[in-house]
């Protein structure tokens, strides 16, 4: 990028398209904006993403939100391109910095080279930094001009818009329809404000301080059969749910959990279903279980700490054994931990949370799309299974935004009603040889025998019995149904080479970062011979996990937990458990941020010199 | 009975009989004998008797505690949960299936200690079930130690000097959380029992019938000065008749919250009967009308038309 090393303060002037320029084309680009919250950061990242999603490009998108109630630094990331985009990306090309403090706290995460872009009226960039382009523009002021009024600043996120869609060249009939769509439900004037502020920064002669602009490298025909749609994790989980058959539920709000349920809230009852605001996180799950009872396919959710207290009932659930799912969209821990951050520290409560032996299912999303996929399975084994099936997202996926294919919702959609069919005179609610099915209330038990669902160890027909042999005997069958279904699970992806140097492992949203990690080093120079396996299931785990991980020197499990106490991830100690298999190592950290490609790749590097 | 002998009828037609109490006796109660939860489960037969709901449709749900094993004892679909969570887990059941009929028990430990936020949501939501807490004032099934009615004084394992922290009034709670149906009775008064069953059954929303059951094995004797043929008083509260009559002014109006609490800040052992009836909506029904609006705007499409609907805004 070549232009001017030294701060410039343009002028806004009148609308007048960009004058033939050269422009450079660029395969992707990654674009921080920097400001605080009730700016309106988020929406011009959401307009960029989905505006990708309907130019055919590849999207991902990162966010920060304060913890605090109202106000303070909030940024958010976006990377577009027409390659394969699998992670926000280490770096930003450009940096759009709004307040002092968004330059002081994110100058660094723009590479050398890259593009500062801030407002001159509330910004004083280091004039001594030469390592990048500064481009210096009075946005605050400019946007007061173009909408007028007494809107004061407000619309400077539409106006940086203009801004960016003048920079790459952007569609602007796309973007003005984004905005009419948007913005337009707030009203007329809201949306010529709007339209203003927009017109405005893409007024602006910015190449004059940039030297040139830019336009993303088209990406070459599409191989898929549906429109791209655009979206975050929360909603694709939301409309997975309630595409595999979910009716019902029950839930307690919090961060970052509770979008799902105010979501579901509402559109639960346009689906003729329910969803309850519970008093606390007990009775939610509660809620569900009765539901559950009542032969729907129900779901409850929360984040961290909300799930510690659901745990008495989920081995209730396991106990009684009725299908459910529950969603934990990971946040920091423990306790309160940082509640607006991501972090993968609950996959061993999930697995083994609660009390006794209580074997049950968690699977994890790899991405925004996985989201709607997962649910869809959760609900499958939840009904096939007869048990609770634990949904682990986490923050990073739950809020980002990516553009994938439209799923082939014909195909997907699930209706569950609850089976009243009379029940044979030899029906059994325990089977020892077979999976517990159980009657709901409302079902003619045709023996006149009417069963009961219960917590107490109990016999094939639910009486309580403290036989010590039928207690052994049932653990067996409520493990034996856990192993059936492993045993019926697809072998995860292998992406690379099938044997070598260094396996890296993830889970959830490291899928991305370690994708794009494995993908270097196994070209330039000095070729690595390595693969990637991302897993969904995570208890049961897949079969032939130990086979696979036998092929190669070291197995460099990648996930967001401490090391703890000894000196294992959590994903590594289960799974060195599993396979008693010592080249299995971890690669770890609890900072509150989803990887970096460098940070895979150090770890990587770190673990195959076998230090 | 024609196709009696078909080789295709496998499952034969389900025959509906009156129901009795021998269809719906189930296993043997396991409670000591003398316990005042067997006059409960009797006068839970003959309420039942007496509904004639379809014997598929009746729900006999429970937490933990002695009085909350009711569920293997009675032969209805139902279940036993965790202990104090009955209630949330039954008011699913009445909202996600208003098919059918739904009854709770638990005892004082359950209701008023570690579920005693549920039975403030439960009643303030109003959701139609019926709920009967069956409190004996001691934890039975642990084998005595203090319970939220057990009285101040009262020696158990975990009070060996006496109980200091004030009981519970439950009759004050279930007014102040908004139960639309409180009512108290007697273990020992069967025919009073069962007229405050069958009333809280029929009630239409949140009913609560909290009932004296004296545990003989670790609080004998507490309710006495409840029974007369030990000395004590089983005053019942006469509801107004609205005859005009001067009598009739000193009876209860059941509607008048003020009087419920009067009623029920009455020295033990107090009033019995109706405390407090009043229709308000039910969740049940609100919930319903919230479906029936969203689903009018919807012009009744179809769950894939409304999903196609939701992910085209996506693109």
């Amino acid at each position: 990028m070549v232009s001017p090393n030294s701060p410039v303060t343009g002028e806004a002037s009148p609308a007048t398209p960009p004058a033939p320029v050269s422009h450079t084309l660029l395969p992707d680009v990654v674009i921080r904006l920097a400001g605080n919250s009730q700016d309106g950061i988020q929406s011009i990242g959401g307009f960029l993403a989905r505006l990708a999603g309907r130019s055919e490009q590849e999207v991902m998108t990162f966010m920060t939100i304060p913890s605090t109630i109202s106000g303070g630094p909030s940024i958010f990331q976006v990377r577009m391109g027409s390659g394969e985009i699998l992670s926000a990306g280490d770096q930003a090309d450009f940096l759009v910095a709004f307040y002092q403090h968004s330059y002081d706290a994110h100058i660094n995460s723009l590479r050398a080279g890259g593009v500062l872009i801030y407002d001159s009226d509330h910004v004083t960039p280091n004039p001594d930094d030469k390592r990048f382009t500064h481009v210096g523009l009075a946005i605050t002021s400019a946007t007061i001009e173009a909408a007028g009024g007494t809107s004061k600043d407000k619309g400077k996120n539409i106006f940086v818009l203009g801004l960016i869609a003048r920079i790459f060249d952007l569609n602007l009939d796309k973007l003005r329809k984004l905005i009419q769509e948007r913005i337009g439900g707030k009203g007329d004037d809201a949306a010529r404000a709007a339209l203003m502020a927009f017109d405005a920064g893409y007024a602006h002669p910015v190449e004059n301080l940039l030297g040139h602009l830019y336009r993303l490298t088209q990406g070459g025909p599409q191989q898929q059969d549906r429109p791209t749609v655009t979206t975050d994790g929360n909603t694709a989980l939301t409309y997975g749910l309630l595409a595999a058959g979910v009716r019902y539920g029950a839930a307690y709000p919090i961060t970052p959990w509770s979008s799902i349920m105010e979501v579901l809230r509402t559109e639960l009852t346009r689906y003729g279903g329910l969803f309850i605001q519970a008093e606390d996180e007990i009775a939610a799950i509660s809620h569900a279980l009765g539901f559950a009872y009542g032969g729907h396919l129900a779901v409850t959710g929360s984040s961290g700490p909300g799930l510690s207290l659901k745990m008495e009932a989920l081995g209730w659930a396991g106990m009684a054994e009725l299908p459910l799912i529950v969603i934990n969209v990971q946040r920091g821990g423990p306790s309160t931990g940082m509640p607006t951050n991501v972090e993968q520290s609950d996959l061993l409560q999930a697995i083994y949370g609660s009390h006794g032996d209580n074997p049950r299912v968690v699977l994890s999303p790899k991405n925004v799309e996985d989201c709607f996929y997962i649910a869809l399975e959760a609900g499958r084994i939840a009904l096939e299974y007869r048990t609770p099936v634990i949904i682990l997202s986490d923050q990073a996926i739950a809020t980002r935004i990516e553009a994938f294919e439209e799923p082939d919702l014909a195909k997907h959609m699930v209706t569950v009603k609850p089976d009243l069919t009379p029940r044979p005179a030899d029906f059994k609610p325990y089977p020892f040889d077979g999976i517990s099915r159980h009657a709901p209330p409302g079902t003619k038990m045709l023996s006149g025998k009417y069963p009961t669902v219960t917590g107490l160890e109990h016999d094939e027909l639910g009486h309580p019995t403290g036989s010590p042999v039928l207690h052994a005997k049932m653990n067996a069958k409520r493990r034996e149904k856990i192993k059936k279904l492993a045993a019926s699970l697809p072998a995860p992806e292998l992406y690379g080479d099938p044997e070598g140097d260094t396996l890296v492992v993830g889970w959830g949203c490291t899928y991305g970062p370690i994708r794009e990690a494995v993908m270097r080093l196994r070209s330039g120079d000095a070729p690595m011979k390595l693969a990637h396996l991302h897993l969904r299931h995570l208890s049961p785990l897949p079969p032939g996990l130990a086979e696979t991980f036998r092929r190669y020197r070291h197995i460099a499990v990648a996930e967001i937990n401490d090391e703890g106490i000894y000196g294992y991830g959590q994903l590594a100690m289960l799974l060195r458990a599993a396979c008693a298999n010592p080249a299995i190592r971890s690669i770890c950290k609890t900072d509150g941020l989803t990887y970096k490609i460098g940070e895979i790749i150090a770890g990587i590097k770190k673990i195959s010199a076998g230090s | 009975m024609s196709n009696e002998s078909s080789p295709t009828a496998t499952v034969p037609a389900p025959v509906n009989l009156p129901l009795n109490k021998k269809a719906l006796t189930a296993d043997h109660p396991t409670w000591c004998p003398g316990c005042g939860d067997f006059a409960i489960l009797n006068v839970y037969y003959r309420v039942l008797e007496k509904l004639q709901i379809p014997h598929e449709n009746i729900v006999t749900f429970a937490g933990i505690g002695c009085s909350s094993r009711m569920p293997y004892f009675v032969n209805s679909h139902g279940g036993h949960y965790i202990h104090g969570r009955a209630l949330p887990f039954a008011a699913a059941i009445s909202l996600g299936r208003p098919d059918v009929k739904v009854f709770a028990f638990g005892g004082d430990g359950d209701g008023f200690s570690i579920g005693g936020n549920h039975l403030t949501h439960a009643a303030r939501k109003n959701t139609n079930m019926t709920y009967v807490i069956m409190d004996n004032s001691v934890y039975g099934l642990t084998k005595k130690q203090t319970s939220p009615t057990s009285p101040v004084g009262f020696k158990s394992k975990t009070d060996p000097t006496g109980a200091l922290d004030r009981p519970i009034n439950p009759m004050r709670i279930l007014l102040n959380s908004g139960a639309t149906f409180v009512a108290r009775s007697h273990a020992a008064q069967i025919a009073h029992m069962t007229d405050m069953l069958e009333r809280a059954a029929r009630h239409n929303g949140f009913a609560v019938v909290e009932i004296l059951s004296e545990c003989v094995e670790f609080f004998e004797g507490a309710f006495d000065g409840a029974v007369p043929r030990k000395g004590g008083k089983f005053e019942t509260i006469e509801l107004k008749k609205n005859d005009g009559t001067p009598e009739d002014a000193l009876r209860h109006d059941p509607t008048d919250e003020v009087a419920a609490f009067k009623l029920a800040g009455l020295d033990w052992p107090g009033k019995f009967g109706v405390f407090y009836q009043h229709q308000r909506p039910t969740k049940n029904e609100l919930e319903a009308g919230l479906v029936a609006r969203a689903r009018e705007k919807t012009k009744n499409a179809s769950d894939l038309a409304l999903m196609q609907g939701t992910f085209a805004k996506m693109r």
